[in-house]
């Protein structure tokens, strides 16, 4: 890079005035981001002008005579860090005795090391190299006039986030994502039908070019054009109860909006009232209430590399390790980083994270990930005597506690007596959360699993929106309110 | 405290935005041209919690999306800024010259359409804010011993465009948006909004009133509703998140040309939407800036459905070049930024007593498209939304899931919207604080789906 230089990690023993800022002051942190991306996009054969992003800056925490503050900056040379770390000190004092709780009782962490992704030195292809892929996809996705629109993307980012603390932390994670996409759009007979590759920016790693080959990249131009004529030719999903089989790329939606959302403590808690909502789960659950069936395990994993969500550390410090927040069913810990754990006297996870440097850290999913059984695809279809094979998520809504959801998809097939049939469009369910997940009646195994997420988890105040990963089975839930689209 | 101005170097931010404008224009070439759009804020966040402070503190951010231009040829890129003028100039020759690298590899765009006529504009609102953690001091003050849960978001919004002819935009708005929730217990909450330009007391002593006599009402048993389909009434807030959805690639040229938009059937006029229902993008009535990212100015007003009708969509540069429309100011996701509900005739005072028996809506939470090209949208019930009998508030209502269509509940069931409207300013501050904003009135129906 030309501006490499400019970028360098400043010498924070340069800063200018930092004992005489920090003093008194019971804690401080700096975290540093610096993130780079590329995104090249071919629509309808026409290639769009490359976009590039460079974004750094620093967030400063301070916890000064029982108050807590935050300030964000742009400016990360020495005096622009020394006037964040100030800004946030005079924030913590002044706000100490109207605080929630008293930030002396907090951790206070000194996390050391270092964390990278995988493949993160492995180059990649060039961006004419890039262009020249797309554009073969996009091409093979023009096979019917009846195909409208369509396009194939891809955003190459990299990352470098830097900790460090007053008592004596530093660390280093650097970090190497890749976001491709593909859709295809058809329109016939008054309807419209969008076909993706996995949802939107559902296909999304950490890694390099060896995620497009996993996802099966090349090719999916045509293969998704022939499925959106499928799928805009096709009947709508039949109304009624029966039992639904939930393609991966589905089970991360339901997994995220039912069990990883209210699952954070900070909702529980109450921080989230005002804006993306409360829970229905309450502290005294944990340890006892059955969440789902028994074949129900749900781990937050922040260890698995190819996952979007892994790190080595928290954004407040806390080492990253794998627990299971529902073991056979019964829940066992919230989605809760230090801080929350400290407020609610509660076990947690290392789940304290910001989408950038202009955001403080609050409690988010990272990886949260079902745990595979031993069901076959084909066992699990031979199963249903009626239902639906539902495949990528296509429309989301749940309520502020999480429990009313109502969920979409692109692409379903009816089964019938244990066979696959016909393709059926806008396949629907709603359900509660606190009783969907005790009619999960199988759990594919691992030939059914996906790893995938989405960049855009939104939450907080003020808002964030940031990477979450999901790896999950194909699963099958009885007796399910299975809806399709108008008449 | 020290201001959070201390976080800026010296000098305003629109001065230093002609700076970084000046230095580009000395960075092009011969036959180069670039497009610089500026996006900016120096804001205070004070997140509340139970009547505390949870989470105070400032934000300083700056970032200029660039573009360089040699005939149909041209490449994009962000940048944060430091605010430091000798670091930002060398970062903007860094750009101009990675940008300048890339454009010989690229094919030519046969879609690109940028603004070459000079319009310059400068438009500055709002004045001086009370200190935030003053305004925090009032506000936990007037919520003693309730369970206030919200965010005051306060300070200086800025956004620019430069370009290589000379243009200069400039758009600042100083504003405070407070939201707080007042709760009664469980998922039964008050939720209200002051927003503005001036921080007057007495202005939030009254919404802080009127949250409590909302909350009173939330005390009483809550009434559960059996899924089926019942009159109800849509408060501005309520329509906000109805709006939100159509502006979610509803109105756009392109997604309207390539029927993915969720009105094309209003387009094609195989439906159409009560004669009483129109929408306008009112550049002139709202707070975002009157140019868009590619320079071209905005008109003050876009009809965009009137009586009923489809009357016009917007249009950016590239989807006018691509589909042979008028471009009108619209920037790349062509959705509304400044939208305007036309008003009907029911007095608000009248509103309940115009609904006799039903639903007040007072919120609605986490729409989406259950059937877009039908329009079909589902979404919850959210905060203070009652049951009404005989004009008189009667029980909260336990949350409910509405799945409708919006040709159904602004078509054949609308029997009225309300004569005032309500001006609601953005709260959206993902990124960056939102400078949208919405006129809304409140919508009576005579029959809303409810499913769950």
């Amino acid at each position: 890079m030309p501006d490499a230089d400019l970028f360098s990690l400043p010498d924070l023993s340069s800063l200018p005035e930092l004992s005489r800022i920090v003093r008194g002051t019971d804690f401080w942190s700096l975290r540093i981001v610096d993130e780079q991306s590329d995104t090249y996009c071919v629509r309808k054969n026409v290639a769009l002008p490359p976009f590039a992003c460079r974004d750094r800056g620093a967030m400063a925490t301070v916890y000064a005579d029982g108050g807590f503050g935050y300030a964000a900056t742009d400016d990360t040379s020495p005096a622009g860090l020394a006037a964040a770390l100030a800004r946030a000190a005079a924030w913590a004092r002044v706000t100490a005795k109207l605080a929630l709780f008293d930030a002396r009782s907090l951790p206070r962490p000194a996390p050391r090391g270092e964390y990278s992704s995988p493949a993160l030195g492995v180059p990649m292809r060039s961006r004419k190299e890039w262009f020249e892929l797309l554009m073969q996809e996009s091409r093979e996705a023009a096979i019917d006039p009846r195909i409208i629109d369509w396009e194939a993307s891809v955003e190459t980012r990299v990352a470098t986030h830097r900790l460090v603390t007053s008592t004596g932390g530093d660390i280093v994670q650097r970090y190497r994502f890749l976001f491709p996409h593909l859709s295809v759009t058809a329109h016939a007979d008054g309807d419209t039908q969008t076909r993706t590759l996995n949802g939107y920016r559902g296909v999304c790693q950490q890694g390099g070019e060896e995620i497009l080959e996993r996802f099966g990249f090349v090719g999916s131009g045509r293969r998704l054009a022939e499925q959106a004529l499928e799928i805009v030719m096709a009947p709508n999903c039949p109304s009624g109860r029966m039992d639904v089989l939930l393609d991966a790329d589905q089970m991360i939606l339901q997994i995220h909006e039912s069990i990883g959302h209210p699952l954070e403590l900070d909702r529980i808690l109450g921080d989230e009232r005002n804006f993306a909502g409360t829970s229905f789960v309450t502290h005294d659950m944990f340890g006892t209430y059955r969440y789902g069936s028994e074949l129900l395990n749900i781990t937050f994993d922040p260890t698995r590399a190819e996952e979007l969500a892994s790190y080595g550390w928290d954004d407040d410090g806390t080492r990253a390790e794998k627990v299971h927040l529902i073991r056979e069913g019964i829940l066992e810990r919230p989605l809760g980083g230090a801080i929350s754990q400290a407020r609610a006297g509660l076990p947690g996870t290392s789940n304290s994270r910001a989408d950038n440097w202009n955001r403080p850290p609050i409690d988010r999913m990272a990886n949260l990930n079902l745990e595979p059984g031993d069901a076959t695809l084909a066992e699990m279809i031979s199963g249903i005597e009626r239902g639906v094979l539902m495949e990528t998520n296509s429309s989301w809504s749940i309520d502020d506690s999480r429990n009313k959801f109502q969920f979409g998809c692109e692409r379903g097939r009816l089964i019938e007596n244990g066979k696959l049939g016909a393709v059926v469009k806008n396949p629907g369910y709603r359900g509660i959360s606190a009783q969907f997940w005790r009619s999960l009646a199988r759990v594919g195994n691992e030939d059914t699993v996906q790893v995938l997420g989405t960049p855009y988890c939104g939450k907080g105040e003020p808002s964030q929106v940031i990477r979450v990963g999901h790896a999950s089975p194909a699963c099958v839930f009885t007796n399910v309110d299975v809806f399709g689209g108008e008449a | 405290m020290a201001p959070r101005e201390s976080m800026l170097a010296a000098g305003t931010m629109e001065s230093y935005f002609h700076e970084l404008a000046a230095a580009l224009d000395g960075l092009v070439a011969a036959g180069e041209t670039y497009l610089a759009s500026f996006s900016g804020e120096a804001s205070d966040f004070v997140r509340m919690n139970h009547g505390r402070v949870r989470q105070p503190g400032s934000v300083v951010q700056r970032f200029l999306d660039l573009e360089l231009i040699r005939g149909a040829r041209h490449a994009a890129y962000r940048l944060s800024l430091t605010g430091r003028p000798d670091a930002d100039r060398a970062l903007l020759a860094a750009t101009i010259a990675r940008l300048r690298d890339t454009l010989p590899d690229l094919a030519e765009d046969p879609h690109l359409l940028y603004a070459t006529d000079v319009r310059s504009s400068r438009d500055l609102r709002g004045a001086a804010l009370p200190p935030a953690e003053a305004v925090i001091d009032t506000v936990l003050r007037a919520a003693d011993g309730l369970d206030l849960v919200g965010i005051y978001a306060a300070g200086p919004v800025y956004r620019g465009f430069a370009n290589s002819f000379g243009q200069r935009n400039w758009h600042e708005v100083t504003s405070f948006s407070l939201q707080w929730s007042l709760y009664h217990r469980a998922d039964k909450a008050a939720k209200t909004t002051y927003s503005g330009f001036e921080w007057v007391d007495a202005d939030f002593a009254a919404r802080m009133t009127d949250a409590r006599e909302r909350l009173a009402l939330l005390a009483r048993p809550a009434r559960s509703l059996e899924p089926g389909s019942y009159r109800a009434y849509l408060t501005p807030t309520a329509m906000e998140e109805i709006a939100g959805m159509l502006c979610w690639g509803g109105f756009s040229g392109r997604a309207l040309a390539t029927r993915q938009s969720c009105l094309f059937r209003l387009k094609d006029s195989s439906v159409a939407l009560d004669p009483s229902v129109s929408f306008t993008e009112d550049t002139a009535g709202g707070t975002a800036p009157a140019f868009q990212d590619n320079g071209f100015s905005r008109p003050a007003a876009v009809p965009l459905i009137e009586g009923g009708k489809m009357a016009g969509s917007l249009v950016s540069p590239r989807t006018a070049r691509e589909f042979n429309l008028n471009a009108n100011g619209a920037n790349a996701s062509e959705s509304p930024e400044s939208l305007d509900m036309a008003p009907g005739m029911i007095a608000p005072a009248d509103a309940l007593a115009a609904l006799d028996t039903g639903l007040y809506i007072g919120n609605l939470w986490y729409l989406n498209f259950s059937d877009r090209p039908a329009c079909r949208i589902t979404g919850m019930t959210r905060f203070a939304s009652f049951w009404v009998e005989k004009g008189k508030v009667s029980a909260p209502v336990d949350v409910m899931r509405f799945d409708d269509s919006v040709f159904r509940l602004l078509g054949d069931r609308l029997i009225g919207l309300t004569s005032e409207r309500e001006f609601v300013a953005s709260s959206d501050t993902y990124r960056c604080r939102s400078v949208a904003s919405m006129r809304l009135p409140g919508a009576l129906v005579s029959e809303m789906a409810f499913t769950l």
